[in-house]
């Protein structure tokens, strides 16, 4: 694997799971008094964010660090980018200085790709418009096995929400149907994707209908600028037809699990209470973001031929 | 292409059946206990694969004839590698050390060789807090270092040519009966 683009990079189920035992791996290394191994000593990192984030951007420079590689930051708002400097000329730039990786999240789906295709370096895409985010996906298996470990065969998992301008969504189906996991899409047919022809999906408009079968209810985050769009009619109507409620998550199995991507709109796509209640697994998704994100930097610069 | 260049490795010498290697091992148990006046503030420290393997029948063995069974501890090494882009790397199992502060930790591994693995060991190690004093026990030393490593326990001193391959089998890894082989190029 020379660049991580899409979940289809990993080459499926085996590379999926290689991956997953390797963040296992880091995840002891981040228990130890010094969370920190030299394995990337002399590499450098940049990360390259034409998008907002914290979590991502913070869990990836983490994951550097204690990988020992170096690391920079390519603000957007506070570079030449500003001034009119195009993709291209940054990119040539930031490889000048000479770097291993580019962490890049650009709001242009296929950013990443393009990039790929002119840098030397190895490229992980943090997030690329609707289309994907690899290391999301595989924190949330990593996540969910470590609760449900040995495999997710079987496992059933609704995704709910705003499907269609989700690159979550996307890595998530695409990583958890590798895994063994049976996917729905739930939401309203105007927050799903125009044709879900060939997803490996069955689609559902009403929660209530599959909120009682459930071993997992992945909730996505309400875009709330998409109600210019008129995509749906109020925030309201959306949290009583779609949003994880205290009423419906005391309609779930005791066991089902409860994750969201974050940033969390309380009490508009899930409930306060919910998010922190013990079948809430949020936090957790953060705190294996960077163990996956060390194992998919170690990949690229360090395990060799890995996947 | 010269056929000789892809000649299949061969059976050069059995260095060790599971009785040798049984016998080996008992008197490297009775070493690190004779030489640290007792088995209280040793911990054993397997690297994977077989070293851990090791390590645990080392603690057993000296279980078996002192009061304390020494604490065993698994290390990777993979991170602390110096041939990291050289060639894959990849970790190898789960590491769990015991607290080894203030405590005598041995270094366990099957084959002692260009050093290199002992060197990230003892990095490795480092990180996990400042033992008394660390030693290294190997089941077979085969010559060619590279660097100023010297185990403290050594089960067999093999030499060996740089072109050939020595094999360990233990039970617990590799199924089978334990022994130790050199293998080579056909004479």
């Amino acid at each position: 694997m020379r660049h991580l683009l899409s979940i289809g990079d990993l080459g499926g189920r085996a590379g999926i799971e290689q991956m997953l035992d390797l963040t296992a791996t880091f995840a002891e290394v981040m228990q130890r008094e010094v969370p920190k191994v030299p394995a990337l000593r002399g590499r450098t990192v940049v990360s390259l964010f034409y998008e907002d984030s914290t979590r991502t951007r913070l869990s990836f420079e983490a994951a550097a660090k204690r990988l020992s590689a170096d690391t920079m930051n390519f603000s957007v708002a506070t570079s030449s980018v500003s001034k009119g400097e195009s993709l291209l000329d940054t990119i040539r730039t930031i490889e000048a200085m000479g770097v291993d990786a580019i962490v890049v999240r650009h709001r242009a789906s296929g950013a990443p790709h393009r990039i790929a295709a002119w840098a030397d370096a190895h490229v992980v895409n943090a997030g690329d418009g609707r289309h994907e985010h690899p290391t999301q996906a595989l924190l949330d298996a990593y996540t969910l096995r470590v609760r449900r470990g040995p495999t997710l065969d079987g496992c059933r998992v609704a995704i709910v929400g705003d499907v269609r301008h989700s690159r979550v969504a996307r890595s998530n189906v695409y990583a958890l149907h590798a895994l063994g996991c049976e996917v729905i899409l739930v939401g309203p047919p105007t927050l799903m994707p125009e044709s879900t022809d060939g997803w490996p999906v069955t689609v559902v408009h009403d929660l209530d209908e599959v909120l009682g079968s459930l071993d997992v209810v992945y909730l996505l985050r309400l875009q709330r600028e998409r109600i210019a769009e008129a995509l749906f009619p109020s925030i309201r109507e959306y949290t009583s037809r779609w949003g994880l409620t205290p009423d419906r998550a005391a309609r779930l199995h005791p066991d089902t699990l409860v994750m969201h991507p974050g940033p969390v709109n309380r009490g508009i796509e899930i409930a306060g209470a919910v998010v922190d209640s013990d079948r809430s697994l949020v936090t957790e998704q953060v705190a294996n973001g960077v163990a996956v994100r060390m194992a998919v930097l170690w990949s690229l610069l360090g395990g060799g031929e890995f996947v | 292409m010269d056929a000789s260049e892809h000649a299949e490795p061969v059976l050069r010498t059995r260095v060790f059946d599971s009785d040798d290697l049984r016998r080996a091992l008992t008197r490297i148990a009775h070493e690190i206990v004779e030489r640290n006046h007792g088995a209280d503030r040793v911990v054993l420290v397997g690297l994977y694969t077989r070293g851990v393997a090791i390590a645990r029948r080392l603690a057993d063995a000296v279980g078996s004839f002192e009061s304390v069974t020494p604490p065993v501890g698994a290390l990777d090494v993979a991170f602390f590698r110096d041939d990291i882009g050289l060639r894959p790397v990849a970790p190898l199992g789960p590491t769990e050390v015991p607290d080894c502060a203030g405590r005598v930790v041995v270094l366990v591994d099957d084959v002692l060789f260009t050093g290199r693995t002992a060197r990230a060991a003892l990095n490795a190690l480092g990180e996990f807090g400042r033992p008394a004093a660390v030693q290294l026990a190997v089941l077979v030393d085969r010559g060619h270092r590279e660097l100023p490593v010297r185990a403290d326990y050594v089960g067999k001193n093999l030499p060996t040519r740089l072109s050939e391959d020595v094999r360990v089998r233990l039970t617990e890894v590799d199924g089978g009966p334990d022994g130790v082989e050199l293998w080579g190029e056909p004479a």
